[in-house]
This record gives C-alpha cells, sequence and structure tokens, in this order.
C-alpha cells in the first residue's frame, strides 16, 4: 500500500512538472475525481480519502432501500440526511472490489437526499457518510443478494 | 456522445423533483471476455446537473453504479419552465449533455 | 398410549407447527423484501431508453426503398401504434397468417424497406440487427401500456393457433421430459427466489404477458418476448425454436388469449 501511494506521487509530480511545462494533461487522468478514495481497497480507506476519519453512528443518516435485493447488478438506495448543513453523501459497498459507489455534493438549494442504484457483488453491508458543518457521520444497512434464480 | 439521457423534473409545494435515466455500461473493469482479457473500466465519473443555470448538484461516480444509471434528488424552488440540465463525463474523457423542462 | 407419550406426541406436534409457522413467515419476510425491491424498480426503467431508440428506428427511413416503418399495420390499420401491441397476436390478411409483433414487424421490414429479413432471423438476440427489435418491441409495447389486453381467438387461424398453443404448452419433451406446465401449469410453484405464474389462469397468463417486452436488470438487456420464449425453450432443453416462427407464435397466442381482459403493463422491469 505505502510503495503504491509513493509511486502515485511520484507519477502526479512529474505529470503536475509536465502541465506546469505547458504540456497538455488528459482530462480524464485528471477530472475532479477523487481516486485515492475510489480505489480504495478497505472502508477505512475510503473514508480517510474523504476525509472522514471516523464518522459517528447517527440516526439522522437513513438508508431506505429493500432489505433483499433479487439481483446485485441493480439495487436501488436511497441516502437522507436530516442533518442541518449537509454538504456530501457518500454511498459505499463494504464487500465490492469497487468499494466507494458515489459521492454526491449537495448544493445549498438542494434537499440532502438522493436516490441511486448500485451494483452489489455479494450480501453486504452498504454505508452511507454524510458530511454536515465539516463533521463526519455515518449509517450502515445490510443488504441481501439472492442469486438470481431461473426464473422471471 | 452516447445515447440520449431521459430527464423528468416536475415541481410541486416549492420542491423541484429531478429523475435521470442514463444510457451508460458502467463496465467495472473487473470482468474478463470469452478469451479471458479483462475488460477495461468504462464508466461515468462526473454528473453535473443545474437548475435554471445553477449547478445543484454534482456527483463523482465509481464503477458500483449501476449500468444504465438512474438518479433523483429534490432542489427546493424551481418552477415550471424551468430548464433542468445534466451533464456525464466518463472515464475515457465522453461527455454528454441533455436537458429537459420542468412541468 | 399413556399419558406422557400423549403429552410428548402433543408437545412434538405443537412443536412441528410453531416451526412450520415460523418457515411460513421467514418466508413471507423475504417475499415482501423482494416485493419492496420490485416496487423500488419500477420507477426509471432503463426499458425507456429502448423505447426511444425504438421510436426512432419506426420512424428513420431506411432499406433499399428508404421507407420508415410508420405505414406498417399492426392490427388497426397503417401506422397505427396506440393500442396495437395489446391486441397482438392477431390474423393479418395480407399475410394470410396469424402473427405476433415481431413476426409483424419482420413483414413490415420486408414489403415496407426491402430489407432482407434473414439476418433479422438468424442473428443471435442482442446482437445486429436483430437487437433492433428489442428496440422497437419496447416502443410500440410501450404504446399499449395501460390498455386492456384484446385478444380473443375468432378467425378459424386464430383458433387453430390457440388449440396448437394449448398442445405445446402441456407437450414433454427434450431430455428432462419438460413442458411449459412443468414450471408452469400449477398454482404456486417457484424456482429459487421466482414465483412461477400459473399460465393456464387468467392471472397467471397475465402477469407474463402483460409484462414482456422487459428490461432485464440482471443483464442490463432490454428483452422481447421473442426471447424470453427462446429462453424458456433453452431452459426446458428443448431444440431451438426459429425466430417468429408459428410455434412461438402459436404459444403467444394461448398465453395472450388466456391473458384478456388483463392491463398492458409493458414495458417491464424484471431481476
Amino acid at each position: 500500500m505505502r510503495t503504491q501511494q509513493f509511486e502515485r506521487r511520484q507519477v502526479l509530480t512529474f505529470l503536475g512538472a509536465l502541465a506546469a511545462a505547458g504540456f497538455v494533461v488528459p482530462r480524464a487522468a485528471f477530472a475532479n475525481w477523487d481516486k485515492a478514495a475510489f480505489e480504495a481497497k478497505t472502508v477505512d480507506d475510503a473514508l480517510k480519502a474523504l476525509g472522514a476519519g471516523t464518522p459517528a453512528s447517527s440516526g439522522d443518516v437513513q438508508i431506505i432501500a429493500s432489505d433483499i435485493a433479487e439481483n446485485g447488478a441493480v439495487v436501488p438506495v436511497q441516502a437522507v440526511s436530516k442533518l442541518p448543513n449537509t454538504e456530501r453523501i457518500a454511498i459505499m459497498v463494504e464487500k465490492n472490489p469497487n468499494m466507494l459507489a458515489a459521492a454526491f455534493d449537495i448544493g445549498p438549494e438542494t434537499i440532502p437526499e438522493v436516490t441511486a442504484r448500485i451494483k452489489m457483488g455479494q450480501t453486504s453491508n452498504v454505508l452511507v457518510v454524510v458530511k454536515a458543518d465539516g463533521k463526519f457521520y455515518s449509517a450502515a444497512k445490510e443488504i441481501k443478494v439472492t442469486l438470481g434464480g431461473c426464473g422471471g | 456522445m452516447g445515447n440520449p439521457m431521459k430527464i423528468r423534473a416536475a415541481s410541486k409545494d416549492g420542491v423541484t423533483e429531478i429523475k435521470v435515466l442514463m444510457s451508460h455500461e458502467m463496465e467495472t473493469g473487473q470482468r474478463k471476455d470469452a478469451n479471458g482479457a479483462t475488460i477495461p473500466a468504462w464508466f461515468i465519473n462526473e454528473v453535473t446537473a443545474k437548475l435554471d443555470g445553477k449547478t445543484v448538484m454534482q456527483a463523482q461516480w465509481g464503477p458500483s453504479i449501476s449500468k444504465n444509471p438512474y438518479l433523483a434528488f429534490k432542489v427546493k424552488g424551481g418552477k415550471a419552465g424551468d430548464k433542468v440540465t445534466v451533464t456525464w463525463v466518463d472515464n475515457k474523457g465522453d461527455t454528454r449533455t441533455d436537458e429537459a423542462m420542468v412541468t | 398410549m399413556d399419558r406422557v407419550s400423549m403429552g410428548l406426541a402433543a408437545f412434538l406436534a405443537a412443536a412441528a407447527a410453531a416451526a412450520t409457522a415460523a418457515y411460513a413467515q421467514q418466508k413471507d419476510k423475504a417475499q415482501e423484501g423482494i416485493e419492496a425491491y420490485r416496487e423500488a424498480l419500477q420507477d426509471g426503467n432503463p426499458a425507456e431508453l429502448f423505447e426511444a431508440t425504438g421510436e426512432e428506428l419506426w420512424k428513420t427511413p431506411a432499406g433499399p426503398k428508404n421507407a420508415s416503418l410508420e405505414g406498417c399495420d399492426l392490427g388497426l390499420g397503417a401506422g397505427v401504434v396506440k393500442g396495437a401491441y395489446a391486441q397482438l397476436p392477431r390474423y393479418f390478411k395480407d399475410t394470410d397468417k396469424v402473427q405476433d409483433l415481431e413476426s409483424r414487424l419482420l413483414t413490415c421490414i420486408s414489403t415496407l424497406q426491402g430489407k432482407d429479413t434473414k439476418p433479422y432471423i438468424d442473428s443471435a438476440f442482442g446482437t445486429p440487427p436483430k437487437e433492433e427489435m428489442n428496440a422497437l418491441a419496447a416502443f410500440l409495447s410501450g404504446q399499449a401500456k395501460g390498455t386492456p389486453i384484446d385478444v380473443t381467438p375468432k378467425h378459424p387461424k386464430e383458433q387453430a393457433m390457440y388449440e396448437l398453443g394449448k398442445r405445446m404448452f402441456y407437450f414433454q419433451g427434450g431430455p428432462y421430459d419438460f413442458a411449459c406446465a412443468t414450471c408452469h401449469g400449477q398454482e404456486g410453484q417457484r424456482i429459487r427466489m421466482q414465483d412461477l405464474p400459473y399460465i393456464p389462469g387468467n392471472t397467471g397468463a397475465a402477469a407474463g404477458w402483460s409484462s414482456w417486452p422487459a428490461y432485464r436488470v440482471s443483464a442490463g438487456q432490454m428483452w422481447s418476448m421473442q426471447w424470453r420464449l427462446n429462453d424458456c425453450f433453452r431452459q426446458q432443453r428443448f431444440p431451438e425454436p426459429v425466430y417468429a416462427s408459428d410455434a412461438t407464435i402459436a404459444l403467444s397466442m394461448y398465453m395472450a388469449a388466456t391473458a384478456s381482459g388483463a392491463t398492458m403493463k409493458t414495458p417491464g422491469i424484471k431481476r
């Protein structure tokens, strides 16, 4: 893990130097996209990359989803924050190889709830992490994924 | 320039609900093809939504978002006739913007 | 039986009853979860993306005759799409046969656009050009959403197709001796977590006929009814039916007629 980070830093510095020197850097490689968070391999690493540290468990963060998904390819999840000044809502699937599914930046006029459809490779905890007033909160819900049958 | 999105936006009681269906493979990069070669990751990684010209939602996505992604959220304010614009960018640099009128 | 044994027997009986009730409750909770999941999927069906593509295919001139499909008669008159899907399969005078949606589309693709239908018939489901049929089916079935299924075999050929379809439904064959009825011929059956509708009854037939074509989330694909039937044949280990052949139309006729009266919910969304 350490070696990877070091290499990444080297690469970033090198490419940063290229950019400074006026070479064109492909947009896709350096979008706003939080690579460290999206490529994290553990929940702790993803939380660290998001700057969330250890979020406080909160009943004001709600996950509205069916307890069972008939198929893991499409699992509808509604992430709700009842906390004032919610700035960010992130959805994570603990057992997915790509654990961080999404991070939503909530504008001041936007109601802090969002519905998305996620892939789940297997039965897993789904975590919702909320950034409100600069602090982090979370909630978890286990969603069971059934192996699709032969019917339907 | 992918396939068109389906955007539905409706205003009621001072709240505008925006629902978007996007057409995209959202390939995780975990799958292998018939020859055993890994199918490269190809997924939307940024979504921006604007209501009446103002950005109301920005999202960063990973490949754990389902294929043909669906997104729904609500904004305070907005009224019939306002314009909703949604833009996505994927990890290959491809992008798509569609708009719809709030009903 | 002495009192101890009777007491023991009563206790065991009660325990068994409780265990069955608990199991039944467990099953209900799982069923509820599945139903909630299916509900959540209804809002925002990716089939709509295919409906848009289908509409484009319907309206765009193509083929050697450079014509669109807008002149196609799906049973309610040339170009009338609203509700047409809910009345198929039906007899068509111009071809003198009973046709379902996809066989009728092949007719129009050939006569109106001048295209060769062989690639449509021979190509695999989900590959070009056959994949166009999924989009067209999504669009046209969507135009019948909310209308009642109205299929009553009247013409002698329609009646013959219905009878053939019914016989096929019960026909056992293949290495497992399966018939459609093996899965769909009894109330209350299921495979893993999927309930199998009882097709000889109106409710069961409607459950199937009113919800296909459908977007299959597990595959991320739009499946037409012909694709769904083809997959049934595969699951029964039957030989593959020819696309839009009389065999598939006969089965469709049997199901549609049995489902008649129920409301079309197409395009559907499935696991």
